[in-house]
This record gives structure tokens, C-alpha cells and sequence, in this order.
């Protein structure tokens, strides 16, 4: 198992992080010894063991459908970087097509 | 945009061409609060009014599942004649979009609740079984409103705003299996399919939905192949397909599209196409090549849902007759051709009707109703039938009141419309109105007696045994009576009294 410069440059197109050359060298490294160490686990996995999904085995935490009083739109919008006719503003999203 | 190619005529490319459809629908349940937080998630309120943290995907917040939210997608799933996991979990789908604000849609992926189903439709006589391959649960993303601009759309857009009431509202996904066999009957097969799902989510109480406010929207997958290939062609996805007519429209336009397409010698590119409602037509999307690419992974924050066989047997108890039951029994008790059944079920009639029988009609009157004095008005005043205002209940009245003999089908004509313009009840309008059926023989001989003297040549001939005459005297009767005579009455009465014995009919 080993994950290439490629593939770290594409990761990082999808999360809309910019990263440098040097930093694709260095995270390609990086990664390749925590997937390599991740790896380890499938050795010892047999069929029989159901994969984790928390440190403790819990199913079914549910909450009743009783409406909890929302913030009111005053008091989010006085946290947003921008706001108009009672909205979120936001940049631009696609260009002219 | 820029597409010039020139579709082919439908009943050409199905002559050519076997088409293969199949369906992803999306429902907006009729929970009381979100998929994930206690916010409300009534359609209509102030934007950004029913947000908190978990909706808004605010650092440190934490979403918990709505326990009816499951429930509800249970109940669907079993509807649907599916399997219900014993153990799956909810996870996370990737991707940068301002009306999602976490980053991420808390989705399901390669565990959804329920599997491998089927909903049977009849189309044209026939019966068609769509396999449902998956129903599952996710969240809605806010609203967007894209500010200038040529078109108002988001391409060329200047900024954005977005309103997040409808984030994290829950969303249940309802995909088919490819549909084949449909031949020619592709398009009206997809909008049955929508149309029954429509019923049987209806039925079940767990949304409201309603295609033109988006709590239903579908997304239609359309492929060619040449007839006789052996392998199925290359498919695209329609979005924004939001009525049951579009899902229809947008079939066929594909069809016709991709026709022309593979004519051309061309290769149908997978990709997500815009249906437009003006038109009928698709254009291209985003090609999904690099969108796919979603990093789905289990989401950390939530606990697995493992519901138990008996949480799930008694999910199932709650399960209400379904559409299709409902129908073949209506049919059966009421008597009725396929053929009648299906023009009240076009007509939005087959609740009225039933509820009105119900409320102590007979079928027979129920029907006379809403198929003809009602549906006129509805189709008078542009309206469905159900936005009439009136009810079964009063529908049933009226019809009662003349079955008691009080009023006479012209009186209770002047009732419902009383009704409609909204003046009261039917027995208020019988009683402001003071309508009643002149049934007292000395009042109604006393009026065809004076009928006899204006129309003394009328008269004559119904005395030499032209009873067909008689229709212009018992038309003076009427009215002479403002209506409230009963007709048959006046007639009998009118042949008695010109020497022609009851119960002389005419030829």
C-alpha cells in the first residue's frame, strides 16, 4: 500500500486545499506511513470481527420530533460575514457558462 | 447550450431504439422538527428563522437523529415491499456548496435502511413491477437566490444569498431498479411510477407531498440501446423534474434527444441534464466525472441505527391499506368498470367521491357529483377538484336532501353553488333561501291550470296524444314555480289533467 504524489494532489483539489509542490512531497511521504500503519489492522482483521465504528458500542440514540426553539434569524445573521434580505451572502459560486 | 442536434420524432426512435428508465425520488418527510436538530421544519417560515448550530454546521455542534424520522422511512421501506436492515449507519458525502453549510451531507451510502422492493403500477391495462433498489435517508440543503445576472440562474450570478430553513430538513431517497420492457409506454411508465409512489407516500402520512413546493422532486435516468443489442446504452440524469407531467415530458425529450444522438453515429455521454419547464427539453449539466468524487465515509458523529425485528413488526402494524388495495376494493364495492375507475382517479375525484360515500351518499350520487356539477366548476375556475370549497360532508347533504325529496337535482344546483360562494352550509342556504320542492298538488295544478290557459294550443295537441308537447307546459310550470316544483310531478299531473292517462310516456 502506497499512495502517490497524484493521488495527494487530487485529495487536496477536492478539499479546496492549495498545497505546494514541496508539501505534496512531504504529505505524500507522510500519508504513506499512516495508511501503511492503518494497513497493519486488515492483517488481524478476520471475517468474523464487525468493523468499529466507535470506542463504544452503541446503536439507536435517538431524539423525540420536539421542536427545540431555533436561534431566530437576528441573531445568526449578526454573526455572518454578510447578510441581505435576511440571508446568508454569498461569493459568486459558478462562472458565466 | 450550444447542442444543435435536431431530435428525433418519438414514435421513430422507439421504432429503432428500446428505452431503459429508471428513477431516484426525493421526499421531504413531514416530521414536526429536522432530520438531525429540534429546529421545525414547517415549509414557510421567515428565511433563516428555524436554524440553530447543528443545521448551520457550526463548530462543536453535534446533530442526533430524529427518532420519527426513521420511523417514517421504515414504514416506507415496508410499503414498498422491502427488506429493512438490521444494522446501518448514516455517512458523510463530500462536497463544497454554500447551501450546505457543515461541507458535507449527512447521507447514506453503501448501508441504506431499506433494500430490494418493488411498487406495482397498471399503465394502458398493463402491469408493470418497478424493483426499488434502495430507499434511504439523508438531509436537505438550504435555498439559494442568485442575484444578478442575465437570467437570474446561478451561471453569471454576481453573488449569492441563501436562506438554510430547509437544512437538514429530512430527506428520504427512493431509487429503482432500471426499469426495462417499457417500449413505447417509457414515458407514461416513469409518471405512473411517480404518480403511485405520490399515493402510497400520501397514504402513509409521512409528507405532505407536494411537487410544486419541492417536498416531492425526481430525478429521471433515461438510456437507449438498438433494439436487439445485447447491452444497455450509456445513461443520463434529468434533475429538476418538478410535476408528474414533466416526468413524462422530460422521458420523452431524452428519448427523442438521444435518438438523434446515436442516428448521428454519436456516443450518449453520461452526465446530469437540466429539464426546463418552458420548453420540455433537457440541456447539459456539470459532467459528473470529477463531482463523483464524493469521499463518502461513516459519519463519526452518529451511532449506528440497528432497528429490532420487533420495533420493525410493529412499524408494519401501523402500515394503512395501501393505494392499490384501497382501489380494487373501492372498485368492488362501488361497482365500477376499470374504465370508470380510472377516469375518477384522472379527475383527483377518487377521495372526494369516497369520503362523500362515507358521509352517507350513495356511490352512484357521489360520482354524479363531483364528475359533473363540480368538475365543471373546477374546470371553470382553473382549480382542482379538492380546492373546491366544499366538502364531502356537504356534498353528501346536498345529495341526501334530495333523495329525502325536498329539493330537486335544479334546487340543489342553487344549493352547492350557494355553498361554493361560500353563504353557509347546504342547510342554511335551503333555509335563508327558503328552497324547497313544491310538492303539494293544489299548488301545482293551480300553476298548471294557468300554464293550460296561456298555452292553449299546447294544450290542444296534448289532448289529441302528443304528449311530447308537454315539455313547454311543464317548462311554465317550472317556472311559474322558480324551480321548486318537482319536474316528473308536474308532468304527470299536466297528461292527467289533458285527458292523456298516467302513466303515459312518450315513444
Amino acid at each position: 500500500m502506497s499512495i502517490t504524489r497524484e493521488e495527494v494532489a487530487h485529495l487536496a483539489r477536492l478539499s479546496r486545499l492549495a498545497l505546494s509542490a514541496d508539501e505534496l512531497d512531504r504529505f505524500a511521504g507522510q500519508l504513506d506511513v499512516i495508511i501503511a500503519a492503518v494497513a497493519r489492522v486488515q492483517e488481524v482483521a478476520a471475517d468474523g470481527i464487525p468493523p468499529t465504528t466507535h470506542a463504544v458500542p452503541v446503536t439507536n440514540v435517538f431524539r423525540e420530533d420536539i421542536i427545540v426553539p431555533p436561534l431566530g434569524a437576528g441573531v445568526v445573521l449578526d454573526q455572518a460575514p454578510a447578510a441581505e434580505q435576511g440571508r446568508f451572502r454569498v461569493p459568486r459560486i459558478l462562472a458565466e457558462d | 447550450m450550444t447542442e444543435t442536434i435536431t431530435a428525433v420524432p418519438y414514435d421513430e426512435a422507439i421504432a429503432r431504439y428500446e428505452p431503459l428508465i429508471g428513477l431516484e425520488t426525493h421526499v421531504e418527510l413531514g416530521t414536526i422538527t429536522k432530520m438531525f436538530c429540534g429546529c421545525p421544519a414547517a415549509f414557510g417560515a421567515e428565511p433563516n428563522a428555524a436554524v440553530c448550530p447543528v443545521c448551520l454546521g457550526l463548530p462543536g455542534s453535534l446533530p442526533v437523529t430524529n427518532r420519527s424520522a426513521i420511523e417514517y422511512t421504515i414504514r416506507i421501506g415496508l410499503a414498498l415491499n422491502c427488506s429493512i436492515a438490521s444494522w446501518c449507519r448514516f455517512a458523510r458525502k463530500n462536497y463544497f456548496y454554500p447551501d450546505m453549510p457543515k461541507d458535507y451531507q449527512i447521507s447514506q451510502y453503501d448501508e441504506p435502511l431499506c433494500t430490494d422492493g418493488w411498487l406495482d403500477i397498471v399503465v394502458d391495462g398493463i402491469d408493470f413491477r418497478v424493483g426499488i433498489e434502495r430507499v434511504h435517508m439523508e438531509e436537505d440543503t438550504g435555498k439559494s437566490l442568485h442575484v444578478g445576472g442575465a437570467t437570474g440562474r446561478i451561471h453569471g450570478a454576481d453573488y449569492s444569498l441563501v436562506d438554510y430553513n430547509r437544512s437538514g430538513i429530512p430527506l428520504v431517497e427512493v431509487v429503482t431498479k432500471p426499469v426495462p420492457g417499457t417500449g413505447t409506454l417509457a414515458p407514461v411508465v416513469a409518471r405512473a411510477y411517480v404518480t403511485e409512489l405520490r399515493e402510497v407516500l400520501r397514504a402513509l402520512g409521512v409528507s405532505d407531498v407536494r411537487m410544486e413546493e419541492g417536498s416531492l422532486r425526481c430525478d429521471v435516468n433515461t438510456s437507449l440501446a438498438p433494439r436487439g443489442a445485447s447491452q444497455w446504452g450509456t445513461r443520463t440524469e434529468t434533475k429538476n423534474v418538478n410535476s408528474l407531467r414533466s416526468v413524462e415530458r422530460a422521458v420523452r425529450s431524452e428519448i427523442e434527444r438521444q435518438a438523434a444522438v446515436l442516428d448521428a453515429g454519436g456516443r450518449v455521454i453520461q452526465e446530469t441534464r437540466h429539464f426546463h419547464e418552458e420548453s420540455g427539453l433537457t440541456t447539459s449539466g456539470r459532467s459528473k466525472e470529477e463531482a463523483q468524487d464524493y469521499r463518502y465515509f461513516p459519519e463519526p458523529d452518529l451511532v449506528p441505527v440497528a432497528p429490532a425485528a420487533e420495533w420493525v413488526e410493529q412499524l408494519r402494524a401501523t402500515l394503512p391499506e395501501l393505494p392499490s388495495a384501497r382501489r380494487a376494493r373501492l372498485q368492488a364495492e362501488w361497482g365500477l368498470s376499470d374504465l370508470d375507475m380510472t377516469a375518477l382517479g384522472n379527475a383527483g375525484a377518487l377521495d372526494l367521491v369516497a369520503d362523500t360515500v362515507t358521509a352517507g351518499a350513495t356511490p352512484a350520487d357521489a360520482r354524479k357529483w363531483w364528475l359533473g356539477e363540480l368538475s365543471r366548476h373546477a374546470n371553470e375556475s382553473g382549480t382542482e377538484l379538492a380546492a373546491l370549497a366544499v366538502t364531502p360532508a356537504q356534498v353528501a347533504r346536498i345529495a341526501a336532501i334530495v333523495a329525502s325529496g325536498a329539493l330537486n337535482d335544479t334546487l340543489a344546483r342553487q344549493v352547492l353553488e350557494g355553498v361554493l360562494a361560500g353563504q353557509g352550509s347546504p342547510d342554511e342556504i335551503v333555509a335563508a333561501r327558503g328552497l324547497a320542492v313544491v310538492s303539494d298538488d293544489a299548488t301545482l295544478l293551480a300553476a298548471i291550470d294557468a300554464a293550460i290557459a296561456a298555452h292553449q294550443d299546447v294544450a290542444a295537441k296534448i289532448r289529441n296524444g302528443k304528449a311530447a308537447a308537454a315539455g313547454a307546459l311543464v317548462g311554465a310550470v317550472m317556472k311559474a314555480t322558480r324551480g321548486q316544483a318537482d319536474a316528473a310531478r308536474v308532468r304527470e299531473l299536466i297528461l292527467e289533467r289533458l285527458g292523456q292517462a298516467y302513466p303515459l310516456r312518450d315513444p
